[in-house]
């Protein structure tokens, strides 16, 4: 039934039902959720085909009861998921800094709706991007992603789960409403053909094993519970030992190294696509459903002979820096159309360090932005006055 | 070695807490009871929340889960579900359990999933330094209830049994050996055991209501004890104030883990 469902057949589906295959072409078998729009049919799916492949759905109480589950689910060594939309990502907060402290790997999507607050449960929006850095409390990494099609979606959510394992990290999918609804004809790998990384496990000695053990890649092997290891897991300042501890030196050691795991292996994380960049005088920044419309506009302009081009992050955390102080470098302006007032044009322009002119292209009244909205800032740079 | 020696990570000692805590011997009654059923201590996970009872895991040789305030039930709830085989309890208090941890409490009973939850009851929140709790009785005094509080406390092993629980129990620190039948009972109960363990503050509640020292304290919790067969014959103005224990719930009912294992072969799952 899997196999015939990830076949190399031309299927329509919608981004959330390619997530919930792309879960579990990586190796998905807990997902705990709760309802909320535009995200539901992610935790609908799973709770048809989980029971089928030998896997747990449950729909918790809530959203943090959901975090909670997905963590406990990912120690005893399933590798585990969960969905939500911007009140359940607020909610998940707390828990999404523990699971970045105790280095648990977990996949956390959140399909992107209008906010603040309530804000417009049916429509899009890119405003959870910021959030998604910051969004719990402390020093601390993250990873995101942002897939831009249903086929990128499925891609995109394997690369989720490989980067939870590799890196012992939660990891955000961040879709928006957009790209979760939207049906499209893909055509999708072969399980057997979906590459997967799974969690580095021990290699010592029972007695010699410590849970935080600081190795040349940062990254400690982890163990599951009921493997025999029978170690301790704590949000509080911990040691290798994985116990808590108030000692100046391993408070600095492990936060140290906890902030600079991801950033030591950036070259293997962040992920950037250009489009017609090697010319380019003219600069576009696009993620997610955005970056379809400005794709189309490079095109319009390309036809005008407009020299512009796209860099599109499909990782946006941590932030494709070194690449976008190279486009800063290259081009005049980089126009940063988002769904938002401007979260990541700010991160645009300190990146760049403010060396091109960064142009805002702000839509929030979740309606997606027009391709001519931003083929009309591209002419008003290329050509003022016109 | 003694049995206690067994399950300790002595080297994790001294134990921050107090005192005169009555943590110590509901502590002590939990590892009777797992010595006594026999569990294989790599198959044992022990989950915690935040407060002082939660630091218990800490300092057993099992595989420990210290998490955030009041989602331990949450976090053992996945833990169960991926991998049934093992024996998850849950050390919890009266705060992390039922103010902010009160929706899992009530849906984990609910779904009547193998779990095991011992809630350190001292009605109040001890490590913060004292502030009132859900089961902080009327007119004591907390931190943040200084001219005594204005709430009432209420039955939260009654919550339990109301929302599904198949084992539900109330001991105390001062009968420990009943607290350990219990215990043992709980563990044993494939489905969700509460052991509600009243265990005394001596630090935080007992000198702020000026209760006197840990031994006073522990007697007023003897003499203010009935057992539940003796309180079914008293009126309610005599059980006013008093702490009914005993084994309140005790029933075979369908656990979660099993009902989703039928139901994965039902939808076809042969593995």
């Amino acid at each position: 039934m899997m196999e015939q469902q990830a076949k190399s057949k031309i299927q329509m589906m919608s981004g959330n039902e390619a997530c919930a295959l792309g879960a579990i072409a990586a190796g998905l078998r807990f997902f705990a959720g709760y309802p909320i729009t535009p995200s539901s049919e992610i935790a609908e799916e799973l709770a048809r085909l989980l029971p089928r492949i030998g896997g747990s759905f449950i729909q918790m109480e809530d959203e943090i009861a959901s975090m909670g589950a997905v963590i406990g689910a990912s120690l005893a060594g399933k590798k585990a998921m969960t969905a939500t939309s911007g009140p359940g990502f607020s909610l998940k907060q707390e828990n999404i800094g523990y699971a970045a402290m105790a280095e648990v790997p977990c996949v956390i999507v959140n399909v992107m709706r209008g906010g603040p607050s309530t804000g417009l449960p049916t429509l899009p929006s890119q405003s959870d991007v910021m959030q998604a850095r910051w969004g719990t409390h402390g020093d601390h990494p993250i990873v995101a992603v942002v897939p831009n099609s249903v086929r990128e979606t499925f891609d995109l959510t394997v690369h989720a789960f490989n980067l939870a394992e590799k890196f012992r990290t939660p990891v955000v999918i961040l879709m928006d409403e957009i790209i979760g609804h939207i049906n499209e004809k893909v055509s999708l790998p072969e399980v057997t053909e979906v590459q997967v990384i799974d969690r580095e496990r021990p290699n010592v000695p029972i007695d010699q094993f410590l849970p935080y053990q600081f190795t040349d890649s940062l990254i400690p092997p982890m163990a599951s519970f009921g493997e025999g290891f029978r170690f301790h897991v704590t949000g509080l300042c911990h040691d290798e030992t994985g116990f808590p501890t108030n000692n100046s030196k391993e408070i600095v050691k492990l936060l140290t190294r906890l902030n600079q795991k991801l950033e030591f292996h950036r070259d293997e994380i962040i992920q950037v696509e250009s489009n017609y960049l090697e010319d380019a005088q003219i600069g576009i920044f696009a993620y997610g459903s955005a970056s379809r419309s400005a794709k189309r506009a490079v095109f319009l302009a390309r036809e005008r002979g407009i020299p512009v081009g796209m860099l599109r992050p499909r990782v946006l955390w941590p932030f494709p820096d070194q690449e976008v102080l190279a486009l800063a470098e290259q081009v005049s302006h980089i126009i940063v159309p988002e769904l938002n007032l401007g979260q990541i044009a700010q991160q645009v322009e300190w990146a760049g360090r403010f060396k091109a002119e960064v142009i805002r292209v702000n839509r929030i009244d979740g309606e997606p932005i027009r391709p001519e909205d931003i083929l009309e800032q591209i002419v008003a740079i290329y050509q003022p006055g016109n | 070695m003694n049995v206690y020696e067994k399950y300790l990570r002595k080297n994790k000692f001294p134990l921050i807490w107090c005192a005169g805590c009555g943590h110590g011997i509901v502590l002590k009654a939990i590892l009777r009871a797992i010595d006594r059923i026999g569990l294989e201590k790599d198959k044992v996970v022990v989950v915690s929340g935040i407060g002082c009872s939660s630091r218990a895991p800490g300092y057993l040789d099992f595989n420990t889960l210290h998490t955030t305030h009041g989602r331990a039930i949450a976090f053992a709830t996945g833990v169960k579900i991926a991998k049934p085989e093992l024996t998850v309890i849950i050390i919890t208090g009266d705060g992390d359990a039922t103010a902010i941890g009160g929706n899992h409490y009530i849906h984990a009973a609910r779904r009547n999933i193998d779990l095991s939850v011992i809630i350190f009851n001292n009605n109040i929140y001890g490590m913060t330094g004292g502030q009132v709790s859900p089961t902080t009785p009327h007119g004591k005094k907390a931190s943040t209830a200084p001219y005594g509080s204005t709430e009432h406390s209420f039955n939260i092993s009654g919550l339990a049994e109301a929302a599904g629980a198949s084992f539900v129990a109330r001991g105390t620190a001062y009968d420990a050996i009943q607290l350990d039948r219990m215990i043992e009972k709980a563990i044993r109960n494939k489905g969700f055991s509460v052991v509600e363990a009243i265990s005394p503050c001596p630090t935080a509640f007992g000198r702020r209501n000026r209760i006197g020292n840990p031994v006073e304290l522990l007697k007023w919790v003897k003499d203010n004890s009935v057992n539940v067969n003796k309180a079914r014959q008293l009126s309610p103005e005599e059980l006013e104030g008093k702490i009914v224990t005993g084994i309140f719930m005790n029933e075979q009912k369908p656990e979660y883990t099993e009902e989703y294992a039928e139901l994965r072969r039902r939808v076809g799952f042969t593995g």
